[in-house]
């Protein structure tokens, strides 16, 4: 009975893929018994927005191919007019990474085959990590025109916002590339490591993009708020300098979920094994950010259209 | 219960319908400062202003709100600006939840609320066709006979393939209308936007829009001309601020609103026999 339930409402309102495009010429096709069915109720239980909930993703897994469409449009129209496009994305990353690499270096007293490596590999993640929670305070407030016209999922919009954000990191993945060519740096079989890693990144991106998009709607001092935690992550994090310098990695380095999450991409792609304790830490801090954009998104999702 | 809601025998359990039951919507007025919004708010709406349990400012767009619309209906939305009709036309389209009471629509809906919607000016034509045939859920091999189509109608030319940008804004509205008409849903919601236009599109665009209507089971249309409102619905809601203030048969509530008998002639056009449920 249960899973039924939730079966007849993963349909809820979101049947659009069923809704039948006929050709006016063509039109006693068109009768045919209702494909969709809408049921809203107020005063719903927890059970029954959790249901909702789930719809929701489920009918935006759907959409994933639109969501992979919208957000390339995104990519092109930004960059529309210029000659390099996304490219500049690349070539700043480059020009970054160059004189950063050599500044510091020389600060930190380093070898430069070892610091640019793991330093071009930390900017671009980081960068990814940076712009994806930067813009997934956005991510409802700026689909407002199609979530007041058009019942879609909202997880659409969320998938949006992190494809785009994929998008602009695989551009800045060249610099990773030519930077490990140049030292002639040869990922290892440890590198496989990094793929559960990714895997993880991709859940966590979603759900902050549900849990701020969502949060970030109601409450417009938030993203000025985020913006300033971002700043501050960046230095904390282990972006610029390695945790070598701090003496081996410390327990509060350990903590920052930034740190651990960062560190199970990057140490399998630079030969090193992550920590035990930075796994546990970022799988513990995810486990805790799924749960409470589960949560949010749950209580929020029927809301979200009235705030945008 | 073992039945596969996903099998075609448990979709057509349902018959095209709309039930409203006990509806209302509250709008919480969040941003800007609240109190000088208050006030405007105050003289458009007077009396509908009111806080909920959090003393947050609320709008009540719809007030208790309950009717029942099948197959073959045709109801006519009139009433002042922010009566509610927009909002009710959202709320049947599902993008408002109900704040208190529940509605069900069975039948694929279309709302035409926005005659851009989601259309870009930056990208072209034929992306744009694209763009929205996806966000209405349309099977790809669908998207081919959606492009030709609305190319056919809109008469953009070599146009189609550049970027909307450059469009008169006679082309954009074609476009607009082209597209939204060439999805046939069972359910649709129109907004008065959708007839207004130079009159010279309208001719062309009338056989269109009255095919698209006659195809539709159920239609609810809003609009401030009582001459379409009394052409093409055969039951009228009369709302002011929220609430129904009239329902029933066009004519009727039309001569009540008026306060005179409606001119134009009705002409509603009736659905075609609902299909005959197999199993």
């Amino acid at each position: 009975m249960g899973a039924t339930r939730v079966a007849a409402a993963v349909r809820i309102g979101y049947a659009l893929p069923l809704m039948t495009y006929v050709a006016p010429q063509t039109l006693e096709l068109h009768r045919r018994p209702p494909a969709a069915l809408l049921d809203l109720t107020s005063d719903m239980t927890l059970r029954a927005r959790m249901v909702h909930a789930v719809a929701d993703l489920h009918a935006g897994l759907g959409l994933l191919r639109l969501a992979c469409l919208l957000g390339w449009l995104d990519i092109r129209l930004r960059y529309r007019g210029s000659v390099l496009g996304p490219f500049w994305l690349t070539l700043s990353t480059a020009v970054m990474v160059a004189s950063l690499g050599l500044l510091y270096s020389t600060l930190f007293h380093m070898e430069l085959h070892e610091y640019l490596p793991f330093l071009a590999l930390s900017l671009v993640l980081w960068g990814y990590i940076s712009t994806l929670v930067t813009d997934a305070c956005t991510c409802f407030t700026q689909a407002e025109g199609i979530v007041r016209s058009i019942r879609l999922p909202l997880s659409l919009h969320a998938a949006r916002c992190v494809v785009r954000n994929l998008l602009v990191l695989a551009h800045s993945v060249v610099v990773i590339v030519a930077v490990f060519a140049i030292f002639a740096i040869r990922p290892g079989l440890e590198a496989a490591l990094a793929l559960p890693g990714i895997a993880l990144w991709l859940a966590d991106s979603v759900a902050i993009c549900l849990l701020l998009g969502a949060v970030c709607a109601r409450f417009r001092d938030v993203p000025q708020i985020i913006g300033s935690v971002m700043q501050i992550a960046f230095f904390v994090s282990a972006i610029m300098w390695t945790p070598d310098q701090i003496g081996g990695e410390a327990l509060w380095l350990q903590l920052n979920p930034f740190f651990a999450l960062m560190e199970m991409v990057r140490a399998p792609l630079l030969n090193h094994l992550p920590a035990a304790v930075t796994y546990a830490s970022a799988l513990g801090w995810s486990a805790g950010l799924l749960a409470l954009s589960g949560l949010v998104f749950t209580r929020t999702r029927g809301r979200i259209a009235f705030w945008v | 219960m073992t039945t596969d809601p996903q099998s075609p025998a448990s979709t057509q359990a349902h018959a095209v319908g709309v039930d409203v039951d006990h509806v209302s919507v509250l709008f919480p007025l969040y941003h800007g400062n609240a109190r000088s919004l208050k006030k405007t708010v105050l003289a458009a709406a007077s009396g509908r202003l009111g806080q909920d349990g959090q003393s947050r400012v609320v709008v009540q767009a719809l007030r208790d709100i309950s009717f029942s619309l099948r197959s073959g209906d045709r109801l006519g939305l009139v009433g002042h600006n922010g009566a509610g009709k927009t909002t009710l036309l959202r709320m049947l389209a599902g993008i408002y939840e109900p704040v208190i009471g529940r509605v069900r629509v069975a039948g694929s809906i279309s709302a035409l609320l926005d005659p851009n919607l989601g259309m870009s000016m930056e990208l072209t034509g034929r992306e744009n066709i694209r763009l929205r045939g996806r966000y209405q859920g349309l099977p790809r091999s669908a998207l081919k006979r959606l492009e030709d189509d609305v190319q056919s109608f809109a008469e953009l030319g070599d146009f189609l393939d550049l970027p909307m940008r450059i469009y008169s804004s006679g082309m954009v509205i074609r476009l607009g209308f082209a597209l939204a008409t060439a999805i046939r849903p069972q359910v649709l919601l129109m907004d008065e936007w959708f007839l207004a236009g130079d009159s010279a599109f309208l001719a062309k665009a009338q056989a269109r829009l009255e095919d698209m209507v006659r195809g539709a089971e159920i239609l609810v249309l809003s609009s401030h001309s009582e001459e379409i409102v009394h052409q093409w619905c055969t039951r009228v809601m009369w709302l002011d601020q929220g609430r129904i203030r009239d329902d029933g048969p066009a004519d009727a509530v039309l001569h009540r609103y008026l306060g005179r008998a409606p001119v134009g002639r009705p002409r509603p056009y009736p659905a075609a026999e609902p299909v005959a449920q197999s199993g």
